[in-house]
């Protein structure tokens, strides 16, 4: 193998690991939002909800699309195994998006008859989650497969794991919802935001606890990465520190007069842990157990024909979406909207 | 997989992509127009120019939304349905499709947001800038997914090893021999489609007597545009055809209808062809022509369904049809066009209720137009998945029967209820009209701002309830 067809694998997988954290954690806190419009009840404080990140979702869920699109593109494969392997969680995940996104625009068209939009937003974004979760799990526990091609049944992903993983994401997606609302809002709303954060944030500390017991005791691959000498030395700072990302969150939310962004910095620091904890799990498969990311990879000239327009435009998209972001900064008030 | 599952999968994707093609073709050119209108304004002052453009937002941003949900399922379902062919093509295809993400669909979906609820929040000319950056994604989009397309219908500039498709060429990829000719008929299609429906909503208005200013200058804009674009549309889209014929002459054959290539190809205006007999039924033609079409001459000859096996050639009743849907409609955009552009010159336009009241109902033309287009293309491309290299059956994904029912079954249940939800409302928002005055006067600041507030205070006084 010559150099460029090692490295250009894996500086795509570290791209794609960019894209699917970008987006777990930007469409995150706006599925999360809708997962609040099952505890949040009334009108005015669900507009507020929804307005903290109107301006945002459609940009957010494009990372969904980089996600799928940069797959196909660098790890055509890949691609090809996991949405045949995984069919009915990512359909399903796909319609209950279909729901939530067209809610963004009918909920304001159809008012004062908005309730079922109100559901499409609120189930669309708790089955979408679900559905991410258990996706995530069948990935984890891995997929049967030959020459790159699913071998598998329909309902293989079904199991208590993958159904853990998708509760877990509710939580985990709630926790980033509840902060956000307490950076985005003030008053009455967001001091109901920080009780809610803080139930999210004991669910996901305790679920993320099970899960990470839960991979190595199924998977000897990972315990073995996780539990041998000198790996557990070295590797033992993940949940040390994501522990003490916990203990700011939580801080943050307790603390009424301080920074508002904190316990959303550290909610996203969780994510950014539990997902670096996925990658020590895994590497160097994309698909775990299944294809590594060299197995996976397309041909050298496409991914570097893929990897000229990245360099070159990722940085362009990031900075305009900051620029969007820093547009419509600042706490979002009760029959205000955006002006 | 069994044969009724691949033909599951198969509906499955046509049906999600036909649904999905309406949003974006709307999209396109209702992008250009809105930018358009905004640019008129910030030259002219004119508040109409204004309203409409607010007006018009409403709209782009439901049919916008629709557009992206249900774009998103097919980024998905192309390894869903289609994982064999992800292997196979996913070299040269993906990357098309990454670009296409990177360049276009960050750049719409971000921008979108400024647009949307940007009117007081930035200075207006970053405003207008916006609306001009979500037009040109959204062209963007066009050009790279009619790339990726146009290479499925002639694949060029790629190499086969082991049965995967390896890319020796990015230039003769992207510019692949259809792509030029697609391009520009789908373009011309989306800008045409668009128009029409501005004609179509300023003559709504016009003939009910409501927001005169406003639907005179909706009729002049849509006018304009598909009086000069129906007719340059009939020449790209001889030409698209002349390249279709070199390139994939057994789709053309199926258009026609011609099943003898050793004789001159008569023009059915109908006929029922028939694959088995391997005959026209109830032929009704114009002899010659449509050799004169294809080859530009009488006697012209072009290779007939004959002259190809059974098993290579498309499906004939869809394509036959629907290209005289497509065609059948075109003429009728340049009669459209050609009345209209007479009467305006008489200055009779606004006066001519016989003219502007069919009208009214002329808004759909356009979206069944390039519905029909595309199965066109599409089946006429089969049965290939990649024209010359990839079968469709050989292409699918190894999902079982039950799996791709039970999704397709829920894909036109969410589809038809979703979507008839989401026209509804844009009829609403039509029904509605232009809110000008409130933001001309500076009137409540929480209506001009958010166009989503103005769409909800306009749907509460039109169901009477009050605030």
């Amino acid at each position: 193998m010559d150099t460029m067809s090692y490295a250009l694998p894996l500086i795509w997988a570290a791209i794609l690991a960019v894209g699917v954290t970008l987006y777990v954690i930007l469409d995150g806190f706006g599925l999360g939002l809708g997962i609040l419009f099952h505890f949040e009840r009334r009108e005015p404080q669900r507009d507020v909800i929804m307005n903290t990140i109107a301006p945002f979702w459609d940009g957010n869920q494009t990372w969904l699309v980089l996600g799928g699109g940069g797959l196909l593109a660098a790890f055509p494969k890949a691609y090809g195994l996991v949405m045949s392997g995984l069919y009915i969680p990512i359909i399903v995940m796909l319609l209950a998006l279909v729901f939530r996104g067209v809610a963004f625009e009918f909920r304001w068209v159809a008012k004062p008859r908005q309730e079922f939009w109100d559901l499409a937003f609120s189930w669309g974004a708790l089955v979408a989650t679900f559905a991410q979760g258990v996706v995530l799990g069948g990935l984890l526990q891995g997929l049967s497969a030959q020459d790159g091609l699913y071998t598998g049944g329909t309902f293989d992903w079904l199991t208590p794991f993958s159904l853990f993983c998708g509760v877990s994401l509710i939580a985990g997606y709630a926790l980033l919802g509840t902060t956000w609302l307490i950076y985005k809002t003030d008053g009455e709303l967001q001091e109901w935001a920080r009780d809610a954060a803080k139930i999210a944030l004991l669910l996901v500390v305790v679920a993320t606890a099970i899960i990470s017991l839960w991979t190595p005791l199924s998977v000897a691959r990972i315990a073995e990465r996780w539990f041998s000498w000198p790996n557990i030395l070295l590797f033992s700072p993940v949940p040390l520190i994501t522990l003490y990302a916990a203990y700011r969150c939580w801080r943050g939310i307790d603390t009424i007069v301080g920074n508002d962004a904190e316990p959303f910095i550290a909610a996203v620091a969780m994510f950014l842990l539990g997902f670096l904890g996925l990658v020590i799990s895994n590497v160097p498969y994309l698909v775990p157990g299944a294809l590594t990311v060299w197995e996976a990879a397309a041909a050298p000239s496409s991914q570097l024909f893929m990897l000229v327009g990245t360099l070159l435009l990722l940085p362009i998209i990031l900075g305009y979406t900051v620029f969007v972001y820093w547009t419509f900064r600042g706490k979002v008030r009760p029959g205000e909207g955006y002006h | 997989m069994d044969m009724d599952a691949i033909f599951l999968a198969r509906i499955q994707f046509a049906f999600t992509i036909t649904f999905h093609i309406i949003f974006p073709s709307f999209s396109i050119g209702l992008a250009a127009f809105i930018a358009t209108l905004l640019v008129r304004w910030r030259m002219t002052g004119e508040e109409r120019y204004r309203t409409l453009a607010r007006f018009w937002t409403k709209i782009f941003a439901v049919s916008f939304a629709m557009g992206v949900v249900s774009g998103i399922v097919l980024s998905y379902q192309i390894g869903t349905n289609w994982a064999r062919f992800s292997t196979v093509a996913g070299n040269v295809i993906g990357p098309l499709l990454g670009y296409e993400v990177l360049t276009a669909f960050f750049l719409e979906a971000t921008f979108l947001g400024i647009m949307l609820f940007g009117w007081q929040r930035v200075p207006p000319n970053l405003h207008v800038l916006s609306a001009i950056l979500v037009a040109l994604g959204t062209s963007i989009s066009a050009f790279w997914i009619l790339s990726a397309n146009s290479w499925m219908q002639t694949p060029a500039g790629y190499e086969m090893k082991d049965g995967i498709a390896y890319p020796v060429d990015w230039f003769k990829i992207v510019f692949n021999p259809s792509f030029p000719y697609r391009f520009s008929h789908m373009f011309t299609a989306a800008y045409l489609t668009t128009s029409l429906v501005v004609l179509s909503v300023g003559a709504r208005y016009l003939v009910a007597n409501r927001f005169i200013e406003e639907s005179k200058t909706m009729i002049r804009m849509g006018l304009g545009m598909v009086a000069i674009l129906a007719p340059l549309q009939l020449f790209i889209g001889d030409a698209h055809g002349l390249n279709t014929a070199e390139h994939q002459p057994v789709k053309v054959a199926a258009m026609e209808a011609h099943w003898d290539g050793s004789k001159p190809g008569e023009l059915l205006l109908f006929a029922w062809p028939d694959a088995k007999a391997e005959k026209n039924h109830f032929e009704i033609g114009i002899p010659h022509l449509a050799s004169l079409i294809i080859t530009h001459r009488m006697d012209g000859l072009f290779k007939g369904l004959k002259d190809f096996k059974a098993e290579d050639r498309p499906p004939l009743i869809p394509v036959f049809f629907a290209f005289r849907a497509m065609v059948g409609i075109g003429l009728l955009m340049i009669a459209i066009g050609f009345v209209g552009a007479f009467l305006w010159w008489r200055r009779k336009l606004f006066d001519s209720t016989w003219y502007l009241r069919p009208l009214t109902y002329a808004w759909p033309l356009g979206f069944i137009a390039i519905i029909a287009g595309w199965w066109v293309t599409e089946t006429g491309r089969q049965p290939y998945l990649v024209y010359g290299v990839l079968r469709t059956l050989d292409g699918v994904s190894p999902v079982a029967f039950g799996a791709v029912l039970t999704t397709l079954i829920l894909f036109v249940l969410i589809y038809t209820s979703v979507f008839s939800m989401g026209i509804y409302y844009i009829n609403r928002l039509i029904e509605k009209g232009p809110q000008g005055a409130a933001i001309a006067s500076g009137g409540d600041p929480s209506v001009g701002a958010h166009p989503l507030t103005a769409a909800k205070d306009a749907a509460r006084s039109a169901l009477g309830t009050g605030e």
